[in-house]
């Protein structure tokens, strides 16, 4: 009975050694946070053309500059399309870690952009996991070029309107999916017959094939009638991000950058070589204090 | 039979008496700097864990590398996506032994350099580490800080060449404990 006592009282002893060996910090707590939010899901606020799910830092300011060629098929009279540069110019700032607003200048009708874009919420893991964020953005939009039609477009022909809804999900560090369901409303369409209201179901993802490097594809397709010749925006890019630059190289169909412009005037059919070469440049700037 | 019995009290309140020994902080800081001629990169964490056993010397850290904060927000998302992938590996831990640590006597107020030896687990490496650091007692609050710097290659950390004049190769890494509790045992 006493032995079997002491071989119990030794087991306990033993115990008790078998924890002060561990580690010192398996006794205290220390764990990941239950909730994390998911961060990066693509390098830019755009995909190519169209708003990421992605959001500006608060005091972050973005320069943007979007160049788009002509068309590669256009053939070495044109320098496969680089005769023809098609920009576009932007400021965006984060006033929020969640709300963004921005204002662009396009020289394709020379279009005027602003937007709002909020988060609504963002994905994250843990105990009160959210599987994916949704952004929603909403802007306006003025073409100023001259215009030589014989009834003189009065503003409101001149301006144009969408709201999208962005829900992205960043599945791995490698692969994020968004989908981003668009209205576009133009006062005065920029082709006869044009639906003035055009709905556009879009898709875009990203998969990263390096630390710096992501292969991105901006898709979407309208709904409604549009002239023959439109056809559905379809850009495939690839991202370089270098410190407080991204660069993303890309080959699309659209020459407009701007919502309007890309969802409802792209032309040429993407695997007929109607592609044009184009960048986007990025450069975010960090504007006072945290 | 008593004699073991004995052994195994005695040897259980000196396990006892050593765990009361432990010191242990939630609100390390540390901080780690990067100076370039081009930009100089800071970034702090407050929220360190920290554990010192003192009749032992074993000293432990626990990192959360998504606790450091940056000045730039970008330089954040960059230092966790690209650079220690915090998704892959969450935390950085030192395990270490505090050289004559229980012979510091933490009863009276004084200030005494000691060694630290340990290896330092980052990015999924784990590399030795050798610091000074000063503890400090006064009015019976223990405050410890030390200083040391790591090689990124060391660690795997590769910084792209594009970058390379932003970024040094070698971090200088501060450890600040305003606060090191004693751990009573329930």
């Amino acid at each position: 009975m006493k032995k079997n006592i002491s071989v119990l009282l030794l087991l306990i002893f033993l115990s008790f050694v078998q924890i002060n060996a561990q580690s010192l910090l398996q006794d205290v707590a220390d764990s990941i946070p239950p909730n994390q939010k998911v961060s990066g899901a693509f390098k830019s606020t755009r995909v190519i053309n169209a708003h990421s799910v992605e959001m500006l830092h608060k005091r972050n300011l973005d320069f943007r500059i979007m160049h788009r060629f002509g068309f590669i098929s256009s053939g070495i009279k044109q320098l496969y399309g680089l005769d023809n540069a098609s920009m576009r110019l932007s400021f965006d700032y984060g006033i929020t870690d969640n709300t963004t607003i921005g204002f662009g200048r396009s020289t394709f009708r020379k279009e005027l952009d602003l937007f709002v874009k909020t988060r609504l919420f963002q994905q994250s893991t843990g105990q009160k996991a959210i599987p994916f964020s949704l952004v929603v953005a909403a802007g306006g939009l003025v073409w100023t070029e001259e215009s030589f039609a014989a009834v003189k477009p009065i503003f409101s022909d001149r301006t144009s309107y969408y709201v999208q809804l962005i829900a992205g999900r960043k599945f791995s560090p490698v692969f994020s999916f968004q989908l981003s369901p668009i209205l576009v409303h133009s006062g005065m369409p920029a082709n006869t017959g044009d639906d003035e209201t055009i709905f556009a179901m879009g898709g875009g993802a990203r998969l990263k094939v390096s630390k710096r490097m992501a292969i991105t594809l901006d898709y979407h397709h309208p709904f409604g009638t549009l002239n023959d010749v439109t056809t559905d925006p379809l850009s495939l890019g690839v991202d370089i991000e270098t410190g407080g630059h991204v660069f993303q190289l890309q080959f699309s169909n659209a020459t407009g950058m701007n919502e309007r412009a890309y969802i409802t005037q792209a032309t040429g059919d993407f695997f007929k070589g109607d592609i044009r070469f184009g960048f986007n440049l990025s450069r975010i700037f960090k504007l006072g204090r945290k | 039979m008593r004699i073991v019995f004995a052994i195994v009290l005695s040897t259980m309140a000196s396990v006892t008496g050593l765990a009361q020994t432990r010191y242990f902080t939630k609100s390390g800081r540390i901080t780690f700097y990067s100076r370039s001629p081009l930009e100089n990169i800071e970034a702090v964490n407050n929220k360190v864990v920290s554990i010192w056993d003192v009749n032992s010397g074993q000293i432990e850290f626990s990192v959360l590398m998504k606790g450091f904060e940056f000045e730039k927000a970008l330089m954040q998302e960059h230092f966790n996506e690209n650079y220690v992938e915090s998704d892959k590996y969450p935390k950085a831990i030192f395990k270490g032994i505090i050289e004559s640590s229980n012979l510091l006597g933490l009863a009276v107020d004084r200030s005494a350099a000691v060694k630290v030896n340990g290896n330092l687990t980052m990015h999924g490496v784990t590399r030795p580490v050798t610091a000074t650091a000063v503890i400090t007692v006064k009015n019976k609050l223990i405050t410890a800080a030390a200083s040391f710097s790591i090689v990124l290659a060391d660690y795997k950390i590769s910084i792209p060449s594009l970058v390379a004049d932003k970024v040094n190769k070698k971090i200088t890494i501060n450890v600040n404990i305003p606060d090191y509790q004693l751990v009573v045992k329930k």
